[in-house]
């Protein structure tokens, strides 16, 4: 039984790395990459063997009704391999720049907490349980977004805390209500004695979470916080937050809740197109205005959860395929286009694409990567991001929403528009930049080099038969809704 | 006794008895967790709340003299790590995280009770009362540096 280790062992390291390490951060860093580690071998392991099974690990030897279940199925081993992925390769990118930007172990501890708080989310089966360890992931992003010290950056992370707090609140509260209707929070009894109680608090409790989640995910009315925390975090921290934490704690949530628990109703369906074709539309505008290069990211990925969403609106197998393999794409090719902007932070000490140049001579690994991810997040053949959204695209002709269709078409086109600006400013300009006094270490290069070769490696997720092993699985817990309730509960 | 720090005569004189008053009732707390209302983080709040007292009666300078922070602080982090340690024995014992490994169910009256629930509550109580006080002791060392770059 290896559940409850995704929780043990980030857990476990953090308090050991306030423990043992003194002054120096050595042993913080030992002990988190080791726990890295172990849990990419965990999740690499648990995403092999599940298959189409569902894995249920009652806490404490109780049974269901008591317990605090965790659940392991496709999608969640799913989520636990992408978050694996990204942070282990964000702490061998922090080894070098947490140490130019100040060097503490309490980073590491932080860091550690932050997994502890998405593994927990992506594995649980209990609602409130869900809340605790959204909570803790939520608490260390605030305190690793001011990781900085400076005034912007507690200014970003205060106004995350605020944002973060009211979104909370909305979840406790939709918590508190579905509690008071069925008298049980592990969500596949939910499933099973709502419809059964009361329908209408679907509707309640579905509109409190859409805009709860919807703020955990940065959906468009409710993002305002995603592009100040974004851009001030420490970089690896910016591509945790980007890549994985907007994902765990807001897609997945919204797609077990709305999906497995609700059963994927017409009008949250209806919402969630909606919602995304604003995200795409006008994030994308958005971005295109920003000179800031970690803004301009942060802007990118409300865009890109927009095609996440409709992805999952439009809800054929098809559209959901495709939005399950955009969110691995997105976390991929994001959190190495926030390596990037990190490594040239570092190396030339500017953000503003204005002040950079042709960064080839400088730094050759940070501005090759950067074209690959690109190319990727622009959607351009044969890298990774090209199949999900051709896929969203092709689903939503298919399911009859040639404006939804046309939309994704645009918001891919802004993309191209912005990512160029992006090139032709910040990475390959007209002024050539000398080599930077700073050196840039092993560890960001590898980090960058990995996910690079990732870009171009998912993409053959899409051939037929690396897809029916794959993400096929993770699609069927998707579309099997409620069959969520017989996989936890048993027949 | 200085007056330089702190509260007044009467408050400390006060404090000085009340202070192991308050931590007794903490400890009571935690040590029945299994059996009357409260637990680990009940009684761990108000262990928190004596040290506190002593802080607001004695000033800041005199909890910097006599008490060690830092130990306060390996205290905190160690309960968790054992609260987690706990856990895993459940594993190795009776197959899940968490298992009442030692004797079942609590019983009326009887402290040694529960298996590992008290030994649980204790460790909470060690991780919430130590957790508060440093966090509110962070609070009060903090001082405002107003814009800098």
């Amino acid at each position: 039984m290896i559940l409850p280790f995704f929780i043990i062992i980030p857990l476990l390291t953090a308090f050991l790395i306030t423990l043992i390490s003194g002054k120096k951060d050595d042993w913080a860093i030992i002990l988190s990459i080791i726990a890295a580690l172990s849990l990419l071998v965990l999740s690499v392991f648990s995403f092999v063997t599940i298959g189409g099974n569902t894995v249920v690990y009652n806490m404490s030897a109780w049974k269901i009704p008591y317990t605090i279940c965790l659940v392991l199925d496709a999608l969640s081993s799913f989520m636990l391999l992408i978050v694996s992925i990204i942070s282990l390769t964000s702490l061998m990118f922090s080894i070098k720049y947490i140490r130019h930007l100040s060097p503490s172990w309490k980073y590491y501890a932080l860091f550690m907490f932050l997994v502890t708080g998405m593994n927990g989310v992506i594995v649980t089966g209990d609602l409130f349980n869900l809340y605790v360890f959204l909570e803790i992931a939520l608490i260390a992003a605030y305190a690793l977004v001011a990781y900085g010290s400076k005034a912007e950056e507690f200014e970003a992370s205060f106004k995350y805390a605020v944002m973060g707090s009211i979104s909370s609140i909305l979840i406790l509260v939709g918590i508190g209500i579905i509690y008071s209707t069925t008298s049980t929070l592990t969500l596949a009894s939910i499933a099973k004695v709502l419809p059964e109680r009361n329908p209408q608090v679907m509707y309640w409790v579905g509109g409190i979470f859409m805009a709860g989640f919807g703020l955990k995910a940065a959906v468009m009315p409710f993002h305002a916080w995603l592009p100040d925390a974004h851009s001030s975090a420490p970089a690896p921290i910016s591509s945790m937050l980007s890549g994985v934490l907007i994902k765990t704690l807001g897609i997945y949530v919204l797609i077990r809740f709305f999906f497995n628990v609700l059963g994927a109703p017409d009008i949250f369906m209806t919402i969630f197109l909606v919602l995304g074709s604003i995200s795409i539309l006008v994030a994308s505008f958005l971005a295109i205005g920003q000179w800031d290069l970690k803004r301009l990211l942060a802007y990118s990925s409300i865009s890109q959860i927009g095609f996440i969403l409709l992805g999952l609106g439009i809800a054929t197998p098809l559209a959901i395929f495709g939005a399950v393999f955009h969110i691995l794409n997105h976390a991929i090719f994001k959190s190495l286009l926030f390596y990037n902007a990190g490594t040239v932070e570092m190396a030339i000490g500017t953000r503003d694409l204005r002040k950079m140049g042709n960064l080839t001579k400088a730094l050759p690994v940070a501005s090759s990567t950067s074209m690959i991810a690109t190319l990727s997040i622009a959607g351009m053949p044969p890298f990774n991001g090209f199949f999900s959204k051709l896929i969203i695209i092709i689903a939503a002709v298919q399911a009859v929403h040639p404006g939804y269709a046309l939309i994704a078409v645009v918001g891919s086109l802004l993309t191209l528009v912005y990512f160029m600006k992006v090139q032709r400013y910040g990475f390959r300009g007209e002024e050539l930049i000398e080599k930077p006094d700073v050196k840039v270490g092993l560890g960001m290069k590898a980090s960058m080099i990995i996910l690079a070769t990732l870009c171009v490696v998912t993409s053959l997720l899409v051939i037929p038969g690396i897809r029916e092993v794959t993400l096929e699985s993770v699609v069927s817990v998707i579309t099997g809704k409620t069959d969520y309730i017989f996989n936890v509960l048993g027949r | 006794m200085k007056q330089s720090s702190g509260m007044t005569l009467i408050v400390k004189t006060v404090t000085r008895v009340s202070v192991w008053l308050i931590i007794l009732y903490g400890i009571y707390i935690i040590l029945h967790g299994h059996l009357t209302p409260g637990g680990g983080f009940a009684g761990g709040v108000i262990i928190a709340l004596a040290f506190l007292n002593l802080m607001l009666a004695y000033g800041r300078d005199f909890i910097k003299k006599w008490v060690n922070i830092s130990f306060l602080h390996d205290i905190e982090s160690s309960s968790a790590a054992l609260f987690l340690a706990i856990g895993i024995l459940g594993i190795a014992f009776s197959g899940y995280f968490l298992a009442n490994f030692l004797s079942g169910y609590g019983t009326l009256y009887r402290l040694y009770s529960a298996g590992t629930i008290p030994i649980l509550n204790i460790v909470i109580g060690a991780k919430v009362s130590m957790g508060l006080f440093v966090v509110v002791w962070a609070l009060s060392i903090f001082h405002i540096d107003k814009g800098g770059k």
